[in-house]
């Protein structure tokens, strides 16, 4: 079971976190204009890579909030926590560094 | 009873004042305290001790610990019986009474040792070539497999023991509580760390307890471990764990440990659990799990009395039993010769010491040599004889390389063989943490590589022969561990040690014979599933490279051993058959729990009642008192019917439909999920997460709303009641509540953080008691005088505050029955006031307690849907004919984009429509197929199924709603409900089956 650090309370058992797969996936501001394909890539598709991943994980028994993580799909090693509205450290490579993407 | 002939006279470490009485099939035999199972029978001279699984061949008892792939018990009786214990871990206790296991009728005489005169039709991967064709009979096949193979039986019966666990955090933890372990636990403790030992044997010690020619710091070596344990025992922060076994490691330093608290006892206690699992999360592990001797593989290998040679030496010095008083060691190092001479010290005749080294040169030859005891330099065993037990076994010199014989064969008479064959590590916790092994070739071992985890091995895990090295390289990394932890670490000195070692070794992984392999006997390599090294060959030859398929092909390394004392070998010998280096070969998996254990200890005390929580209302003593039926919903323990004496479920249901339908009913509706939603966003937000418009709701008034999924597909619904401004109260459905909760709570986060809206759940704080039926205006009026409750003042789908029976009360006139209604709410403390005191004042008005049966009667009546019964994820509100309540003109909300999809517009969707059957009588069964066409059996082309189906008392007839593809557009049509020996025919109709008009809403 891992143990990952909520921002908020400190490092707890896995048991108390939700998964909220890949991060840093924003709704799209007019889903209307969005193509049937745009829609669908938002909804559905989803990266699995082998190695960092960044990830939400939401502490449902314990503060309830949302935040990020970067964690090692392969080892486990959980590499960089963060809240929302944060962003993963440019070095890890897993995705947006800023707000644009 | 049988005296305990192989019983030494004095020695071990067993008590020969408190002598025990157990039962072994039935046989009444003695033992002392201290012993294990295994360890007596063998006092009692007891070596045939199971049928192998596959052969039904004699087996004994190979090891001393957790090891043993041979002796396989069943232990006790009845809902208590446990089966496939190792006779060499079971305490022995007065009235013990073990079975053996895999042999019928009995042990001594077995129907299946026929299968090992047949042996030849039974080679690797029998059971899938042999039962490929035809079929259809494999169930007949597979009912013989079961009865002739198969280990132990379950209990039939619940467990009654009690079982528990336990969360802990440390420094450190110590697996393992040999001289490395001891020596790690000291050096960490003596710094104040908080420290666990865990060891899986009744008293600390581990090889120490089973050598009698170490000394540390110039006494016994197991009078060190008594002071070592004594200091830890004075440690606050150290806790001490026997019969405790680490037997999974899992990631970030997650560790489970089985800890079996009362076992050995063989009773039960009131105060402690039978067993108790540890669930730790510790900063730093240090492994010190010893290693298991290898077997040797030669032909006939698995004859009653040949056994791994560390055993035969441990039970000699540790309980005081000479496994034979004849024996023959054949040995590739000097660890052997340590056997050789624990037993000569113990009043046995050495039969010889066959050393697979061509030239050994240790001092221990010199000392056999001066003790009389022949050595016999670069032989092989050839073969062994004897039924039931070992009785000889044949010696040949080898060829230099070891790959053949040399010189003629010679007859040893012995009555145990010990088989030293060099160590395994015990990597299994280091390997399970997903730490990386390397191959030692020296050493022909596996060993610790990369860590993954915050963790060291040390000592016989790590690959030393050396109690010296365990305990030096126990402190350092005891120290380091907590020093790494910011812990000031005062350093133990390391106490002089003198031993023996295993000196130069020979690893031959398969002893050359007279006959090829696979030719007259077999060459044993995995005792527990009969996987003999011709086996392993053939599945070679048949192809296997990979060895986690060789594994499952002929099953070497499987079964409740897991192959701790087979898998390197296996590994080697198919290497060899390939032609690679033991590393190309790679390992199998390594996978917890370490040891078998028991599922009782991972359910703890989730189990009865306390497997899952149950929640009940604040009625619910009423509910209980006045003979209710309940039902579970969700988590919630619902009121389900009220019968009267001698009523039936449908006459008590037919009976609260009609009382609703014209006096007053009461119904308990705390369950709804309930929202206090707060903030200045908080009617903007609503918009975004229902499909219809709330920015205009006035204060006081209540509407009805769907929340969809992103794709456009109903996720809940509810009423929602705008209480200020600024303030709503939501509902959702009992069993979404969570789930809507969770929804909300996200959005919130992570897509509009900017928004001032505050969640809270107040499912729990409202008990809701809601009234329904033409007399309901009547009783309420009675009890509520602050409000005025005319149509006109306190119109539909309005709420007001007030008091209702003295307590204060919002008051919603809402109705999920097409009556008139209101749905009292109160402080959830008040709710049984509150109940108690409606059922009083309408008692002349003949209020009806009704429960979820007719709640769900009447909604159906009048075509409201259930959320999650009448729709399953992939419907839309235009599917159920609700388009009405998705607006057109907001730009965007949850579910908005996906609805927009052209092929949820298609007319053949699966749409809600009402069924009515032929006959008025009958009603469907939910779930029941809708077909167009019948045909004289399946397939027939699926149009849909029934969701909803009841008798309606207030239409006079069964009525059914149902998912049907075009539904909307087949009114009117006749389709079909096959059913097991009948056919209904049914017709399309409308989802409103009572009261279309609406007429009976405001009384």
């Amino acid at each position: 079971m891992m143990l990952i650090p909520c921002p908020w309370c400190g490092p707890r058992d896995d048991s108390e976190f939700a998964y909220g797969n890949q991060a840093h996936i924003a709704r799209p501001n007019d889903p209307l204009a969005t193509s049937d394909q745009q829609w669908a890539e938002y909804l559905y598709f989803r990266d699995n890579p082998k190695g960092p991943f960044a990830e939400r994980w939401m502490h449902a028994a314990g503060c309830r909030r949302w935040f990020h993580v970067v964690r090692d799909t392969y080892s486990h090693v959980i590499l960089q926590v963060y809240k929302v509205g944060e962003w993963p450290d440019p070095a890890l490579g897993v995705g947006p560094a800023s707000k644009e993407s | 009873m049988a005296s305990q002939s192989n019983r030494l006279a004095a020695g071990g470490r067993v008590d020969r004042r408190r002598p025990l009485v157990f039962r072994f099939d039935g046989r009444r035999l003695q033992g002392y305290a201290g012993d294990t199972l295994a360890s007596a029978l063998l006092a009692n001279d007891v070596h045939l001790v199971g049928r192998s699984f596959k052969y039904h061949r004699p087996r004994g008892i190979l090891g001393l610990g957790s090891e043993e792939p041979n002796a396989l018990i069943q232990l006790g009786r009845g809902n208590r019986t446990e089966p496939n214990l190792r006779a060499t871990q079971i305490e022995l206790f007065d009235g013990l009474d073990a079975h053996s296991q895999n042999r019928w009728p009995c042990l001594r005489f077995d129907v299946g040792a026929v299968n090992s005169a047949f042996h030849r039709l039974f080679p690797a991967g029998f059971y899938y070539k042999t039962f490929m064709w035809p079929a259809s009979l494999w169930s007949t096949y597979e009912e013989v497999i079961r009865h002739a193979a198969g280990l132990g039986r379950a209990p039939e019966g619940p467990d009654p023991d009690r079982y528990e666990r336990m969360h802990a955090h440390c420094d450190v933890l110590i697996a393992g509580g040999g001289p490395a372990g001891l020596a790690a636990a000291l050096a960490a403790g003596r710094s104040g760390a908080r420290v666990i030992l865990a060891d899986e044997q009744a008293e600390f010690g581990g090889s120490l307890l089973g050598d009698d020619d170490v000394t540390i710091g110039g006494t016994p070596a197991v009078d060190w471990v008594a002071e070592v344990v004594a200091e830890l025992e004075s440690m606050p922060e150290v806790t001490l764990l026997r019969r405790s076994t680490v037997n999974g490691y899992y990631d970030h330093n997650y560790l489970t440990i089985a800890e079996r608290v009362t076992d050995h006892l063989g009773v039960g206690l009131p105060t402690v659990p039978r067993q108790r699992l540890w669930k730790v999360r510790a900063a730093r592990v240090v492994l010190a799990t010893g290693a298991i001797e290898r077997p040797l593989v030669f032909r006939d290998n698995d004859r009653p009395g040949v056994m791994l040679s560390t055993a035969v030496r441990g039970y000699a010095i540790r309980y005081g039993v000479l496994a034979g008083r004849h024996p023959l060691i054949v040995t590739g190092n000097d660890d052997g010769y340590r056997t050789a001479f624990a037993l000569a010290d113990r009043q046995a005749r050495v039969a010889a010491i066959v050393d697979l080294r061509a030239d050994p040169t240790g001092s221990v030859v010199a000392e056999a040599r001066h003790r009389g005891i022949e050595v016999l330099a670069g032989h092989s065993v050839t073969a062994t004889h004897g039924g039931r037990r070992i009785e000889a076994a044949e010696i040949a010199p080898m060829t230099a390389d070891g790959s053949g014989l040399a010189g003629s064969t010679r007859t040893l008479e012995c009555d145990v063989i010990a088989m030293a064959g060099g160590f395994n590590p015990t990597v299994h916790l280091f390997s399970q943490s997903r730490g990386k092994l390397r191959w030692d070739s020296e050493r022909s071992a596996f060993l610790p590589g990369t860590s993954h985890e915050a963790e060291v091995s040390v000592g016989g895990c790590a690959g030393t022969d050396s109690v010296a090295q365990a305990i030096k390289d126990g402190i350092r990394a005891g120290l380091e561990q907590v020093r790494a932890l910011g812990h000031t670490a005062r350093q133990p000195a390391a106490p002089a040690v003198e031993e023996h070692g295993q000196g130069e070794t020979r690893t031959l992984w398969l002893l050359p014979s007279t006959q090829p392999v696979g030719r007259k006997g077999k060459h044993f390599v995995d005792f527990q599933n009969d996987v003999t090294a011709a086996d392993l060959m053939l599945a070679t030859r048949e192809g296997y490279r990979s060895i986690e398929h060789v594994k499952r092909y002929t099953t070497t390394g499987m079964g409740t051993d897991q192959g701790k004392t087979s898998n390197v070998n296996a590994l080697a010998i198919v290497g060899q058959s390939l032609g690679v280096d033991v590393p190309a070969v790679g390992t199998t998996t390594f996978r917890a729990p370490y040891t078998p254990t028991t599922i009782g200890a991972y359910g703890g005390r989730d189990v009865g009642h306390l497997f899952a929580p149950t929640r009940t209302t604040a009625m619910d003593p009423w509910h209980r008192a006045n003979g209710a039926k309940f039902e579970h919903v969700g988590d919630w323990m619902r009121a389900w019917y009220y019968p009267k004496a001698g009523e039936t479920f449908r006459q008590a249901v037919d009976r609260e439909v009609t009382v609703a339908r014209n006096g007053v009913a009461l119904l308990d509706a705390s369950t709804l999920g309930k929202i206090d939603i707060r903030g200045t966003d908080a009617a903007e937000f609503l918009n975004r997460v229902y499909t219809n418009a709330w920015a205009k709701l006035g204060v006081g008034r209540c509407r009805y709303g769907f929340m969809l999924k992103e794709d456009g597909m109903v996720m809940d619904d509810g009423v929602t009641t705008r209480l200020a401004d600024d303030h709503f109260h939501m509902t959702t459905t009992t069993g979404g509540a969570g789930r809507v909760m969770n929804w909300l709570e996200e959005y919130l986060q992570t897509e509009w953080p900017e928004m001032d809206v505050r969640l809270t759940s107040v499912t729990e704080q409202w008990a809701v008691a809601s009234i329904c039926g033409p007399k309901c205006r009547e009783l309420l009026g009675r009890l509520c005088p602050d409000i005025d409750l005319g149509n006109d003042a306190f119109p539909f789908m309005a709420m007001r505050d007030g008091t209702v029976a003295g307590i204060p009360a919002r008051v919603f006139r809402i109705s999920f029955t097409g009556e008139l209604s209101f749905e009292i709410n109160v402080p959830t403390r008040y709710g049984l006031a509150l109940w108690e005191a409606l059922m009083t004042a309408g008692a002349d008005l003949g209020i009806t307690p009704y429960g979820t049966e007719a709640m769900h009667v009447l909604r159906a009546e009048k075509g409201f849907i259930i959320v999650g019964q009448d729709t399953d994820g992939s419907v839309t509100p235009l599917d159920l004919g609700m388009d009405w309540i998705v607006s057109k003109t907001k730009p965007d909300f949850i579910g908005k984009r996906g609805l927009a999809r052209p092929d949820l517009h298609k007319p053949d969707r699966k749409q809600l429509v009402g069924l009515l059957t032929e006959d008025p009588i009958f009603v469907l069964p939910e779930g029941g197929h809708v077909v167009e066409a019948v045909k004289p059996k399946p397939p027939m082309a699926m149009l849909g199924h029934v969701t909803s189906s009841y008798f309606s008392p207030s239409a006079g007839r069964s009525i059914a709603m149902a998912l049907v593809k075009g539904g909307h557009a087949r009114k009117g049509q006749t389709l079909y409900v096959p059913l097991e020996g009948r056919t209904i025919p049914v017709t399309v109709a409308d989802t409103v089956f009572f009261d279309p008009e609406g007429s009976r809403r405001d009384g």
